[in-house]
């Protein structure tokens, strides 16, 4: 099953190292990972999807909560959290695709941020089934690049994931 | 004294290992260890001149093992640092409290392959409770504090702090931290009072409840309680390799050690339990043997300080998370005194009928033999050991009856260890004597310290079971393998007693059972460091004995076939 932690780390070199190290160590692949400063500039926030063994996972977020630069670890539950992703999507678009790719883009609520002779870079934010339904879309046009931030996660109403 | 002084990071350095009564480091300098040597001539902080690194690892565990305070070692940048790896990992995989420093390139230079740079905190980022790589010399007094805090505290560990040269001549105003602040790191000590209560009604049901003990007691100092929660119950103990010095084991309700090589009463009972209480001890392999046919029908009071161990490998039914005396303390009160029952009737008939055997009638020095009679004229020493059949028979043969008095590499099974060890132990406990219950194969793996323990007077004893072979590993090959003795044989090792003489020390050899107790009288008179070469039956095997993949009652004895 695919899980979402989200971890407050101390703002320290070698933070990502440590955490991703015992991911490695069993096996687990990251399917993403994205990190960022919090409202207090000496901690940051990461928010890593990875699919595996269940049992393994807890022990895996057992030995996270060990790490002394981590703070608190939170495996998030997609029903009580809002997710969001931002991608960048470089497809190939000659004179002809131009207006086919640019309904799809108005579509998604996605935005065109560039202009080529012969492409177009589309921006989309949305949860992780969007964009894929989105890149579908345009795969048929050919997709040059693209490159995604990674699922970032917080929890819905007034629960937070904070320091105890 | 907010007084702020000016100093560079080297005497900084030295100044916080006083204020945290740092009274000796193992070590050998390097080029990126110069500003610091060159404070520690003057200091009154000793310093024990090793001759590998391994050894300053090892003789800090030792020594933390053995006085239960942290043990320090140094080592310069590059290959002074990774020769420290091994001891680093062995101390992890033990929960021993250590603290290394390492010099390290100056901070302009890392990363540029500079000459004896080595990414050591990289290195030893599996194998490390915690690490540090100072790069700003006011930030020194801070993390030297918490390196020695981190390393002691919680589920002990070891941390390492790569010191940059340049930050070790860096001048600053310093002013030594009263507080730590570690956000991400509080370690619980108190068990939860609804899960002691649940413990104690399992208990208080339980018709053959066993206590299983592991390192966490020792580390705990819980032993008092653990003996008190034995004789309430009336309840079996057997405990782990690590776990040996808990329970006394001349204590009518111990059973010795559990597992690959325990005794086969307590392999027995942990089996038909119907409850085990698990206290500071993680189920390691070497205990369970086949996991579904590890104690099928008991329940799982676990205890322990560090949540990541529990139902790890065996599922817990009632885990307790903190420290164990705290815990024990607690749970006591709840617990009614029970008389002895049928179970204690059934484990007294298994302990007559199946005790630990040896030949005693041999001709040959028998190893069990010549650990008897260590126990026999030195019954109070710490002993430490190297890995394979000698520390085995170490723990099956010597009647511990105190905590820290056994000193062995468990979780990493590092040969070598035990020598340094030792030294490091008597460094700690220099009014005890410390006996390294040695094997042919290990002891050369550090022998070199002999240099260490004799110019630094450290008069350790060092009993070597000279079976002329790997023992451990030919035993596997004579049951496993069809007696193919690949790369096994031993029969080219120096001369033993000569090797002791060209350091200075005193060597011994033993060849007839009849000398076996004069040569450890003579050692013990001795003040210098002692080396005794026991010429022992090569063959002989470490029995009882449970076959990797076995189920712990599948367990074979002496004389038995496999
Ligand atoms: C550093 C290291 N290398 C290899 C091993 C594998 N090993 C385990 S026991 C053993 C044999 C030990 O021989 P010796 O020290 O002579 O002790 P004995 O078993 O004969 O008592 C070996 C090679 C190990 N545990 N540690």
């Amino acid at each position: 099953m695919k899980h979402t932690l989200s971890l407050l780390v101390e703002n320290k070199p070698g933070v990502l190292a440590r955490v991703s190290g015992l991911f490695s160590r069993r096996g687990f692949n990251i399917d993403s990972l994205a990190v960022g400063i919090t409202e207090n500039p000496e901690i940051s926030r990461m928010t890593i999807v990875v699919e595996g063994d269940d049992r393994i996972l807890e022990q895996v977020i057992k030995q996270l909560n060990k790490l002394v630069d981590v703070i608190k670890v939170s495996d998030i539950k997609p029903e009580s959290s809002i997710d969001r992703e931002l991608a960048l999507v470089k497809v190939e678009a000659g004179p002809k695709e131009r207006p086919e790719i640019m309904q799809i883009a108005d579509i998604f609520r996605a935005r065109i941020i560039d202009v080529g002779t012969r492409t177009l870079v589309i921006e989309i934010t949305g949860d992780v089934s969007k964009i894929n339904a989105m890149t579908d879309l345009l795969r048929r046009f050919g997709i040059k690049e693209m490159v995604r931030t990674g699922k970032v996660s917080m929890l819905r109403g007034a629960k937070a994931v904070k320091e105890e | 004294m907010s007084k702020k002084q000016k100093m560079s990071g080297a005497e900084a350095f030295v100044e916080c290992l006083h204020k945290e009564h740092v009274e000796v480091i193992f070590g050998i300098p390097g080029g990126a260890l110069l500003p610091i040597y060159d404070e520690l001539y003057d200091s009154d902080i000793r310093h024990i001149l090793v001759r590998h690194e391994q050894a300053a690892a090892h003789a800090a565990d030792g020594y933390a093992r053995a006085t239960g305070r942290v043990g320090v070692c140094m080592a310069t940048s590059g290959p002074g640092a990774t020769n420290l790896v091994t001891g680093l990992a062995n101390a992890y995989m033990d929960s021993v409290p250590i603290v290394a420093f390492t010099g390290q390139v100056p901070t302009s230079m890392i990363g540029n392959d500079a000459f004896q740079e080595a990414n050591i905190t990289g290195i030893t980022l599996p194998i490390t409770k915690h690490n540090y790589l100072v790069k700003d010399a006011r930030t020194l007094p801070d993390i030297i504090k918490e390196a020695l805090y981190i390393a002691s505290t919680g589920r002990p560990g070891p941390v390492l702090v790569d010191l940059p040269k340049d930050v070790q001549t860096e001048e600053i105003e310093f002013e030594y931290p009263k507080n730590i602040k570690l956000r991400g790191y509080k370690p619980t000590s108190k068990g939860h009072p609804l899960q002691i209560k649940r413990a104690a009604k399992a208990i208080m049901e339980a018709e053959r409840p066993i206590i299983y003990a592991g390192g966490g007691v020792v580390i705990s100092g819980a032993h008092a309680e653990l003996l008190a929660l034995a004789e309430t119950l009336m309840a079996p103990v057997t405990t782990t390799l690590l776990g040996i010095g808990t329970f006394p084991s001349v204590h009518p309700l111990s059973l010795g050690m559990v597992g690959m090589h325990g005794t086969k009463y307590a392999n027995y009972a942990m089996t038909e339990s119907d409850l085990i209480i698990a206290i500071g001890a993680r189920f390691d392999d070497r205990v369970t043997g086949r996991l579904d046919g590890f104690a099928p029908n008991a329940k799982v009071i676990h205890i322990d300080i560090d949540p990541a161990e529990i139902s790890k490998n065996v599922a817990a039914h009632i885990p307790i998370v903190g420290d164990a005396k705290n815990i024990l303390k607690e749970l006591i009160k709840e617990l009614k005194r029970k008389p002895k029952s049928k179970w204690s009737e059934k484990i007294e008939k298994w302990k007559k009928e199946f005790p630990l055997e040896y030949d005693r009638k041999s001709k040959e020095i028998k190893p069990q033999y010549v650990v008897e009679q260590i126990y026999d004229l030195c019954p109070d020493a710490i002993i430490a050991t190297e890995v394979g059949q000698n520390q085995m028979w170490a723990a099956q043969y010597f009647k511990f009856t105190k905590p820290r008095t056994f000193i062995t590499s468990g979780g990493l099974g590092t040969m070598g260890y035990g020598f340094p060890a030792a030294i490091g132990a008597k460094v700690g406990c220099p009014d005890k004597t410390v006996i390294d219950i040695a094997g042919d194969g290990s002891f050369l793996m550090n022998s070199q310290e002999l240099a260490t323990a004799v110019i630094n007077d450290i008069p350790v004893k060092v009993a070597i079971l000279n079976n002329k072979f790997l023992g451990m590993v030919r035993q596997w090959q004579e049951l496993f393998y069809d007696r193919r003795y690949s790369a096994t044989r031993l029969d080219t090792s120096p001369d033993f007693p000569k090797l002791a003489e060209a350091y200075g020390a005193l060597g011994i050899e033993v060849t007839k059972p009849g000398d076996v107790r004069s040569a450890i009288k003579e050692a013990l008179a001795s003040d210098k460091p002692v080396v005794i070469d026991f010429q022992i039956t090569p063959e002989e095997n470490v029995f009882p004995m449970v076959p990797a993949g076995a189920a712990i009652n599948e367990i074979i004895d002496y004389g038995e076939k496999i």
